[in-house]
């Protein structure tokens, strides 16, 4: 359930209210559930909320090992007989 | 330029069949839409017999809102019915527009409709023939609302429709999907964002007539509006007891879209488009089809997005971005944004 | 679409799929129960079955929010709209999930009555200020993902004095139904030995931490991965749950680690705790009554609930007869396994709320791949 996408913060606003950018398309979002919103900031958005900042590096992080899973199991797929 | 003051409106008089009403017709819809079928006069147009099969088709339309990025209600009836008629293969020859109007609605926004639908006939070429205005009692209509017919002819051995697919041809799209429905859910209450959005909304017939100058053969054409591409396909589909599969890589989505989608929980699959089509050929026509469709605007952004099979019959199933399977299914019900 | 569009990549799913049909050992099979709808959504649209071996099973588990909430609870929200001359304000999901003889907040709103379909509780919000003299309540259903939204316009409403504003609380906690999955005694006693491990919720998990999912691997002994809702994320959590149960380990582990911490959202928990506290039990359809499984309002923001605002009437609420919901939402049905799957029931004229959410199993199976699904089920009839 809940779905809930990243975008990233363009503009911070009064009232714990922010600017929000995916792909061109802005909106005006609620920041009052995060420590520290910051311009430039990946958040997962829900309902209108910012509900979590998104970690860019644990993001590549995980991106990194799923191409490793790939290419281990491409190796071991040459080196099995 | 509008001749109307900011605070006219319709009332029940411009609809009763007396003087107001002869003077809307003529100072209004007559001098934006003025072509010599139009200037008979008459409650209906005479036109010479043309050579060739006769195409016909009508259509109503209701948008909220009536104003939205690329478009405007009266744009939309005129591109709508347009490519009604092409999609049979046909040259649109003739329009004809009834409007049914709500008492209040401004006579400034009304002009401004009939223009559009004025400059959107004229760019298209084909005259606004003959017309009705009928007018309701303040919340019995919703502004205004316009029914629109066309008629056309099919050139000589061109036989479009859906007894003419075999599995094995290719399925061929002539550009991005869901690009009306989202600038028109971007502007819906409570769904607000910004966006550079716009809606297609435009006249297909000429990338028709050059689509069907390269490839006769052609087996079938269709629009998908309502509904989305989704829509369309099981349509098809179903009528020709035939399956389909498609490739989600292949099918052009704008980032926009796909990101405003991605927002609202849809699939741009069931998302409307109003300048947009669909056309299935045999596979050895398709680079040749999709030749001519990339060399016109309309179709800059053509793609071959799929093959029709020989079933499971009415099915269209889609290999995803992943390299998975699905099926794309009718939209069940009103496309409704969700939270889970 | 940053940090989307990486996580449906057809060339990392494929290198998955490599490595977990490598790792899968033949000789077993993995049942995997995917507690979130996101997830079973994800697996269909995308088709992640058919990039895993099929040994490796997918279990859908209740997450739905909108499949979950019984026929009663629907009732209610339907007679606010209609009795009490309210503006009920939904989220779009619930407008069509049928109630007591079929009845839902799409007809009510047919037949005249006030219903808003609101994207944000900031929209429902301002149509409170734009009403004061008419009574908004705001039909809340969801998660944990959903309830700090929903806690913040309480606190909203009450800094601001918006007294027409109040809320129809239907939040409910997903580690407590997790529990009740592996633990009561009227869900199928031999579920708990089947399942070999959990996918772990994701968006939940971003506002209450992967920490109480740890009771699953202390006190169950079943593994679990926090996992993203991406097809990807999807499959390499599926990877790390084969490769516990191949090694014989139990952890929690955190696929989702781009929004998922060990604490989670501590400032949106704080903001929950002050507005809410438990009920002491809520039912759920299909797990039945759970204890300790919803929220209500706390007595200092009784003002804001609309169950003590309004006097619901009591019903006999009917689930529709045969319908499945119930077990399939436990994991142990399937949509093939109810006779009305298409027989009555479809996304068009829905008979229980599996077949309306789009996170509803009956709904994916029939939307995504109803080919092989009512092929099974004519097979099936066959056979009998």
């Amino acid at each position: 359930m809940c779905l809930a996408i990243p975008v990233r913060i363009v503009a911070l606003e009064p009232d714990a209210m922010a600017v929000v950018e995916i792909e061109g398309i802005r909106k005006q979002v609620s920041v009052a559930l995060i420590e520290a919103p910051a311009i430039g900031d990946y958040v997962l958005l829900h309902v209108g909320y910012a509900l979590h900042k998104l970690s860019e590096a644990e993001a590549e992080r995980t991106l990194a090992m799923m191409a490793e899973a790939g290419l281990l199991a491409s190796d071991e797929l040459e080196a099995s007989p | 330029m509008s001749h109307h003051r900011h605070t006219d409106r319709i009332d029940l008089s411009h609809g009763g069949g007396g003087r107001a009403t002869t003077e809307l017709v003529r100072g209004l819809f007559q001098r934006h839409f003025d072509n010599p079928l139009l200037a008979q006069g008459h409650d209906a147009s005479v036109m010479p017999r043309p050579a060739g099969r006769i195409v016909m088709t009508t259509d109503a339309h209701v948008v909220a809102p009536l104003f939205f990025p690329g478009g405007d209600i009266g744009a939309l009836a005129v591109h709508g019915t347009l490519n009604d008629v092409a999609m049979a293969g046909a040259v649109p020859t003739a329009l004809s527009a009834a409007f049914i109007l709500e008492e209040g609605f401004p006579l400034a926004d009304l002009d401004r409709i009939a223009a559009s639908m004025a400059a959107a006939a004229r760019e298209a070429g084909v005259p606004i023939a003959t017309g009705d205005t009928k007018v309701v009692e303040k919340g019995k209509g919703d502004g205004v609302f316009i029914a629109t017919t066309g008629i056309g002819i099919v050139p000589d051995g061109i036989d479009i429709g859906t007894h003419r697919v075999r599995p094995g041809q290719a399925i061929l799209l002539s550009g991005t999907i869901g690009d009306h429905g989202v600038a028109i859910l971007a502007h819906r209450q409570n769904l607000s964002f910004e966006t550079r959005i716009a809606s297609d909304s435009q006249a297909l017939h000429r990338l028709v007539a050059d689509m069907v100058a390269a490839v006769p053969t052609l087996a079938m054409l269709r629009d998908p509006t309502r509904g989305g591409l989704s829509a369309t396909l099981n349509e098809i589909a179903e009528a020709a007891a035939l399956g389909m599969t498609l490739d989600e890589r292949a099918i052009p989505v704008l980032p926009e879209v796909a990101s405003a989608c991605e927002l609202l929980g849809l699939d741009p699959l069931h998302v409307a488009n109003e300048g947009k089509l669909v056309a299935i050929c045999d596979a050895a026509d398709a680079p040749a089809l999709l030749r001519a469709m990339r060399a016109r605007p309309e179709g800059a952004a053509a793609a071959i997005i799929g093959e029709v099979t020989a079933g499971p019959a009415g099915m269209v199933e889609m290999t995803t971005m992943i390299g998975g399977r699905r099926i794309v299914d009718w939209l069940a019900g009103e496309q409704l944004p969700r939270i889970c | 679409m940053k940090y989307i569009e990486e996580f449906r990549s057809r060339e990392l799913a494929a290198g998955l799929s490599r490595a977990i049909a490598q790792e899968a050992d033949p000789a077993r099979t993995y049942n995997f129960m995917e507690f979130c709808g996101g997830h079973t959504h994800a697996i269909f649209r995308y088709g992640v079955q058919d990039l895993v071996p099929a040994n490796v099973r997918f279990v859908h588990g209740p997450g739905c929010p909108v499949c979950i909430l019984p026929v009663r609870r629907l009732d209610d929200a339907i007679e606010l709209a209609e009795r009490h001359g309210v503006i009920l304000c939904s989220y779009a999901d619930m407008m069509r999930v049928p109630g007591s003889g079929r009845r839902s907040l799409i007809k009510a709103k047919a037949d005249g009555a006030d219903v808003r379909m609101v994207y944000s509780l900031l929209d429902a919000l301002a149509i409170a200020r734009a009403n004061p003299a008419r009574e908004v309540v705001f039909l809340a259903i969801g998660f944990e993902t959903t309830t700090p939204p929903t806690a913040l316009a309480i606190e909203t409403a009450r800094r601001e004095g918006i007294g027409n504003f109040s809320v129809f609380v239907n939040h409910v906690l997903t580690p407590p139904a997790i529990r009740h999955i592996l633990e009561a005694p009227e869900i199928d006693p031999a579920q708990a030995v089947r399942l070999d491990g959990f996918l772990g919720p994701s968006h939940v998990s971003s506002v209450i931490g992967s920490r109480p999912y740890e009771f699953l691997a202390e006190r169950y002994g079943k593994p679990v991965v926090i996992a993203g809702f991406e097809p990807l994320d999807v499959m390499q959590s599926v990877l790390m749950l084969i490769r516990q149960v191949n090694q014989g380990r139990v952890a929690v582990e955190n696929e989702y680690s781009r929004v998922v911490t060990r604490e989670g959202n501590l400032r949106a928990q704080d903001l929950v705790d002050r507005i809410f506290e438990l009920r002491p039990t809520f039912e759920w359809r299909g797990l039945g009554s759970v204890p300790d499984s919803a929220l209500r309002l706390r007595p200092a923001y009784a003002a804001f609930d609309a169950e003590r605002r309004f006097a619901l009437t009591p019903k006999q609420s009917r689930e529709t007869k045969s319908c499945e919901c119930p077990s399939i939402l436990r994991g142990v049905k399937k949509p093939v396994d109810c006779k009305l799957f298409g027989n009555g029931c479809t996304p068009e004229t829905p008979m229980g709320s599996c077949m309306v959410s789009s996170e509803g199993a009956c709904a994916a199976y029939w939307t995504y791949r109803r080919a092989e699904t009512l092929a099974e089920i004519a097979r099936r009839k066959v056979a009998a």
